[in-house]
């Protein structure tokens, strides 16, 4: 790290002063973020040990390094290990993403083609979509056990609508010229939907995509909340119940690191198909 | 640019067809539930030779868009007839090809696979045409970009891309809709030049709707020039003037009279030039 930022300094070096300084504020994410962070864990270190913040209310950062390392450093499959838990956790996470957002993406694209389908059902997803639905998750348990289904189950519910929405828009926004330069090409049904509808529309579905994938991460710990034999969110209940602040912290950095790799992991898929709606959009429209 | 030359000499007219265009009192209503229906054209009688190039002409919501989607099969007319080569339209024809307003490229698609949409639309082997598709790209000045994607080209390239992706089509019949209306003055002007250069290649019959008086004029054999809405014909105006045509032309004083001929059916001041 410290030797990238040398190098990179070293790579912009140049007579003046000015060049030096404008590295440092145009690279503010390898600059200034990586400070905020020193200076966050300071504060935190000072409440600690300086200001003597009880263990039980705010845990030292040592302690939750610890915590840490303790269960990253236990084998993968023992059930003290961390590994195991957001083993599962992602896994719960991650089936329901793919599901729900699958579902939520195909619904979407037939209620928006067969208008009579989606005039039919529209007040019933505008119902159940008001519906918080964090309060199926005790329901989840009764039908589904303490496994792993009804946990991605509720997952699968939860990113369902944010995709379903997303797609109906990009479906509706497509550009009514586009299709009419494939109708004036004599193109079939099939080939308006996967030639012209489906890529005008990713935009939109990539954004309903990062919603969910934030969301995923919600309703695999819910789910676990309201009764689990494993994963992180069962972990995070049995600690509450003991006053174990430190592995609770632990946890929860656990769960943020998962929630950034989710939304990064849609980003780079996003870059990688959808990579001209930015670029098309900072022209003007063609 | 040779083969495309001789590939559209063969389309060339005998005088024994009929008419690429015949309309008989087409007119164009428009329903829709809760308020009045809007006549969008009315009893519109015209015949279209092969190989002319004719222009329409008219104020802003004169019906000269709609008069285009009725041609090319995406919209429907209300009554009257209407035959593209004696058959009457029932949908979009394999042998005509539109140019819209905006170029409607698709962003994800690099210059060379948007001129070569139409092929795959229509089922045709992508790859038999991609030397066509090369050939045209050459003859409307893209040679360099056939790997780029819009967003890295200008407006006038844009443009330049949705044409060469109607010339693929091989098209009889190429539907204009102000395809240079969004361009500035230079850039229009050489996009007139270079259609007109394109056309005495491919000798199709373009019809080419605009609210340009002088564009019309520069680039027709014909002009038709429509009233305000309802949309009908005011007047049809040959246009005699020696072919191939350069920008001086505009400063004849034919061209003078016939744009102030075709300006009086234009009072409207946006439609100066």
């Amino acid at each position: 790290m410290a030797n990238a930022l040398e190098d990179g300094i070293a790579n912009e070096l140049s007579p003046d002063d000015s060049s030096r300084r404008s590295w440092f504020l145009r690279n503010p994410h390898l600059t200034l973020s990586p400070l905020v962070l020193i200076a966050l864990v300071a504060v935190w270190w000072l409440a600690t040990h300086v200001f003597g913040t009880p263990p039980y209310i705010l845990p030292s950062p040592e302690d939750v390094l610890r915590s840490l390392t303790a269960g990253f450093s236990r084998q993968p499959f023992e059930v003290s290990s961390y590994w195991y838990h957001t083993g599962i956790t992602v896994w719960e996470a991650v089936l329901g993403f793919v599901l729900g957002s699958a579902f939520g993406a195909v619904l979407g694209i037939a209620l928006c083609h067969w208008t009579i389908l989606g005039a039919v059902s529209y007040p019933y997803i505008v119902a159940f979509q008001s519906l918080p639905k964090v309060a199926l998750a005790p329901l989840m348990v009764v039908w589904f056990g303490f496994g792993l289904d009804g946990k991605i189950f509720i997952t699968a519910i939860i990113t369902f609508f944010p995709v379903l929405a997303n797609m109906m828009a990009g479906y509706q926004s497509v550009d009514p010229d586009r299709i009419d330069l494939a109708r004036s090409c004599r193109a079939n049904d099939w080939q308006l939907l996967t030639k012209v509808i489906l890529p005008s529309s990713l935009p939109f579905l990539f954004a309903g995509l990062s919603t969910a994938s934030v969301l995923a991460i919600l309703g695999a710990i819910v789910g676990e909340f309201v009764g689990a034999s494993a994963g992180l969110g069962m972990l995070l209940m049995q600690y509450n119940q003991s006053l174990e602040t430190a592995p609770m912290f632990a946890v929860i950095i656990i769960l943020g690191l998962i929630g950034c790799l989710m939304s990064y992991a849609v980003s780079v898929v996003e870059r990688r198909y959808c990579f001209w709606a930015h670029r098309s959009a900072a022209r003007n429209k063609g | 640019m040779a083969p495309d030359s001789t590939a559209a000499t063969q389309t060339v007219v005998t005088t024994a067809q009929p008419p690429m265009i015949r309309a008989h009192a087409l007119s164009k209503v428009f329903r829709s539930a809760g308020s009045k229906p809007v006549h969008a054209l009315k009893e519109l009688d015209f015949g279209i030779e092969r190989g002319e190039f004719i222009s329409v002409i008219g104020q802003s919501g004169c019906g000269k868009s709609t008069l285009l989607k009725i041609l090319a099969g995406l919209v429907r007319h209300s009554s009257g007839s209407l035959a593209i080569n004696g058959r009457p339209i029932d949908g979009p024809s394999p042998e005509c090809a539109v140019v819209f307003q905006s170029p409607v490229l698709f962003p994800w698609r690099t210059v060379l696979q948007n001129v070569l949409l139409p092929i795959e639309f229509k089922r045709l082997s992508v790859g038999e045409y991609r030397d066509r598709a090369l050939s045209i790209l050459n003859m409307v000045g893209l040679q360099d970009f056939v790997g780029r994607y819009p967003y890295e080209l200008s407006g006038g390239m844009q443009q330049r891309v949705a044409i060469a992706r109607a010339l693929i089509q091989d098209p009889s019949l190429m539907l204009m809709d102000e395809p240079f209306g969004a361009l500035d003055a230079m850039t229009r002007e050489q996009m007139n030049l270079e259609l007109l250069r394109l056309w005495s290649h491919t000798k199709n019959t373009v019809v080419f709707i605009t609210h340009s008086v002088s564009e019309a004029i520069f680039l027709s054999d014909r002009v038709i020039a429509m009233t305000a809405r309802p949309g009908a014909i005011a007047e049809i105006v040959d246009i005699d003037l020696p072919r191939p045509r350069d920008l001086s032309v505009i400063n004849t004083a034919e061209f003078g009279n016939y744009a102030k001929r075709l300006r009086k059916h234009l009072q409207a001041t946006g439609a100066m030039f």
